[in-house]
């Protein structure tokens, strides 16, 4: 049997209903879907044209494997995106959907990619569609996770099949112990940096390595997050220990699985290693993800705003860090708290450092904290908390920073880790984490 | 659509990484293209957030449309490299559609952008075999033969051969990703 990767295998696994032994890059495969995910932006538009396509009154292919999580435009006045969580939740009650997670209700989580896993909705093994480009952010539970259309959804609500061509992985390899002032998000800014925004498009992102396995899950979810501002059609880490405690810990529904990981001898187009412990803190300038710098080689750029949350840098490893560099000090310049979803806003209420709550270091710092959502990360209605209305420059936790991505197209958007913003946050100028941390 | 048309109009030239949020800015995402009014008014918002400087090479500062116009001028995006890339939203190829653009000729694709492309039916994505954004100049009139994949700058007298579509042919063939599913015997009409 020839060798395959991780992601080879799952799609193989996946391909008709008694799998495939073998598929290779560039295969062309209808596969059959374990979970799909949709939201308020884009669940509209798949709804409408699922009932297009298969009518009215018809009924999707599985309603324990829909997943329908609001999150984009929550929290604001707009008639329109209000209008569509009410079409989301008109779906829900016709078709009678478990995992609804509905705005105003307990059940209300927030970002789509970090209330995915909380729910118990990621498991190894699995294929994970989303009508979100950052559902690659689940590749790091060892399953093939992607971003698709409205259609696409569509046709899987009705069928629970898609095609999808097999792509080749390209391997990035972590080793050694990585310093206290550097995060996921600085290595995967550098892959990007290296590979450019266009450097993974068609292929699947492997990680591996001593130094990734080293970091918790959050932090690897913010590694496969990004694979998209490279272009990747996937990002994946196979799964340890780490992986099964998380999952297992969520699994409430007791969903088996199989734990799948990259054949010896499978075949990677590409292949690069890197030594975390000579790496430094890096940052991504306007209008690109891979418009790399180090921050050593920008400090000193005056910001007008500091943001921190999204998918990327919103979940507790995120702000546990900042709230290292922030506790006791006062920031200079507007900064945005919002925590991705509802279990993370309550850690921020409970978790303590230095006698504090972590709510309540960013309060005294002067920090504000929004609700959970994606909020200004993808700019969103003019009333979003943390818009960039103005032509304004922040640095932000966040995935993407083209022209216009967090509201005024003008805006100048600079990507980094959440050490490194906090720094400039306290600061008012792009800063270096060492001048803050070990 | 038929993939033995000639299609002709006028071209309008983007540069490299034109990323989905500059062809639909995320405020107007909360539009909803299953109605076909809102639909429309994506064509308004199309490109609403290129920079100045990029918009309608190779000057720049060219409008795609004028402000209160739904459809502009334009059949044709020429751009250079990963075209649409970033969210995987599929208002994006939708804008382009509503805005009456045809085929976008781009060196390549990033890859979500491609498929809502192709599966939604909305236009055809081509791949040039050179930098056509640099050779062809916004205004320029063209002339496609589909099928050929023969592309004739009419303005300039040039003609340039671009990238079969290859596999994804039948699905623009059929008119999209349902009636190609029909056609293959995936789903029952």
């Amino acid at each position: 049997m020839t060798p395959m990767t991780l992601t080879e295998k799952i799609l193989a696994r996946h391909a008709g209903h008694a799998g495939r032994d073998h598929v290779q890059p560039g295969d062309n495969v209808w596969i059959d879907v374990d979970v799909l995910m949709t939201h308020d932006v884009c669940g509209p538009g798949t709804i409408g044209i699922f009932k297009q396509h298969f009518g009215k009154d018809a009924r999707v292919w599985d309603r324990d494997r829909v997943v329908i999580i609001p999150d984009h435009y929550i929290f604001t006045a707009d008639k329109m995106a209000n209008r569509n969580v009410d079409v989301l939740r008109q779906f829900v009650a016709e078709q009678n959907l478990p995992h609804y997670y509905d705005v105003g209700t307990d059940r209300y989580k927030g970002v789509c990619h970090i209330a995915l896993p909380e729910e118990g909705h990621t498991r190894p093994g699995e294929v994970l569609l989303g009508t979100d480009s950052h559902t690659c952010t689940a590749g790091a539970f060892g399953e093939f996770a992607t971003g698709i259309g409205n259609t696409d959804a569509g046709f899987v609500l009705g069928t629970g099949k898609l095609w999808v061509k097999v792509p080749p992985t390209m391997r990035f390899v972590f080793h050694g112990q990585l310093p206290p002032y550097l995060m996921a998000k600085d290595l995967i800014l550098a892959v990007i940096g290296d590979i450019g925004c266009d450097g993974a498009t068609y292929r699947a992102m492997e990680f591996d390595g001593d130094g990734v396995y080293a970091l918790n899950i959050e932090e690897r979810m913010t590694l496969c997050n990004m694979v998209i501002e490279a272009g990747g059609k996937n990002g994946v880490i196979a799964p340890d220990q780490v992986t099964l405690d998380y999952v297992n810990a969520r699994n409430v529904r007791g969903n088996p699985y199989t734990v799948v990981s990259s054949d010896a001898g499978a075949k990677f187009v590409f292949e690069k290693v890197y030594d975390v412990a000579k790496l430094q803190p890096v940052i991504a300038k306007p209008h690109s993800p891979d418009n790399r710098a180090f921050v050593s080689d920008i400090k000193g750029t005056k910001l007008d705003r500091a943001y921190i949350g999204s998918c990327t840098g919103g979940k507790m490893t995120d702000f546990r860090a900042a709230a290292t560099v922030l506790t006791g000090k006062t920031v200079r310049i507007d900064t945005f708290v919002v925590p991705a979803t509802s279990e993370i806003a309550h850690g921020l209420k409970t978790e303590t450092l230095n006698g504090q709550t972590l709510e309540e270091v960013f309060l005294s710092a002067g920090a504000k904290i929004g609700e959970p959502s994606c909020a200004a990360c993808l700019g969103g209605p003019s009333d979003t908390f943390g818009r960039l209305n103005e032509p304004l420059s922040c640095i932000s936790t966040t995935n993407r920073n083209f022209p216009g991505r967090m509201g005024h197209k003008e805006a100048r958007v600079y990507l980094a880790s959440p050490l490194t913003v906090a720094a400039s946050a306290v600061t008012g100028v792009i800063t270096d984490p060492r001048d803050y941390v070990g | 659509m038929s993939l033995q048309s000639t299609i002709t109009g006028k071209a309008y030239v983007l540069g490299d990484n034109v990323d989905t949020d500059q062809i639909i800015p995320a405020q107007y995402l909360t539009l909803n293209p299953a109605i076909p009014e809102e639909y429309r008014q994506f064509g308004k918002y199309a490109l609403g957030s290129v920079p100045p400087s990029q918009a309608g090479l190779p000057k720049g500062h060219v409008p795609f449309h004028t402000d209160d116009e739904f459809v502009s001028p334009y059949r044709f995006i020429v751009a250079g490299k990963n075209f649409g890339c970033g969210s995987s939203r599929e208002h994006a190829p939708i804008a382009l559609d509503a805005a009456g653009i045809k085929v976008v000729i781009a060196e390549f694709y990033a890859r979500i952008f491609y498929r809502n492309a192709v599966n939604g039916g909305y236009l055809i994505p081509f791949e040039s075999t050179g930098r056509l954004c640099d050779t062809i100049c916004t205004g320029d009139e063209l002339r496609l033969d589909v099928a050929a994949g023969k592309l004739h700058n009419l303005t300039t007298g040039e003609t340039y051969e671009l990238k079969p579509l290859g596999e994804v042919a039948p699905i623009l063939e059929a008119g999209g990703l349902f009636p190609y599913a029909r056609k293959v015997g995936m789903l029952r009409s």
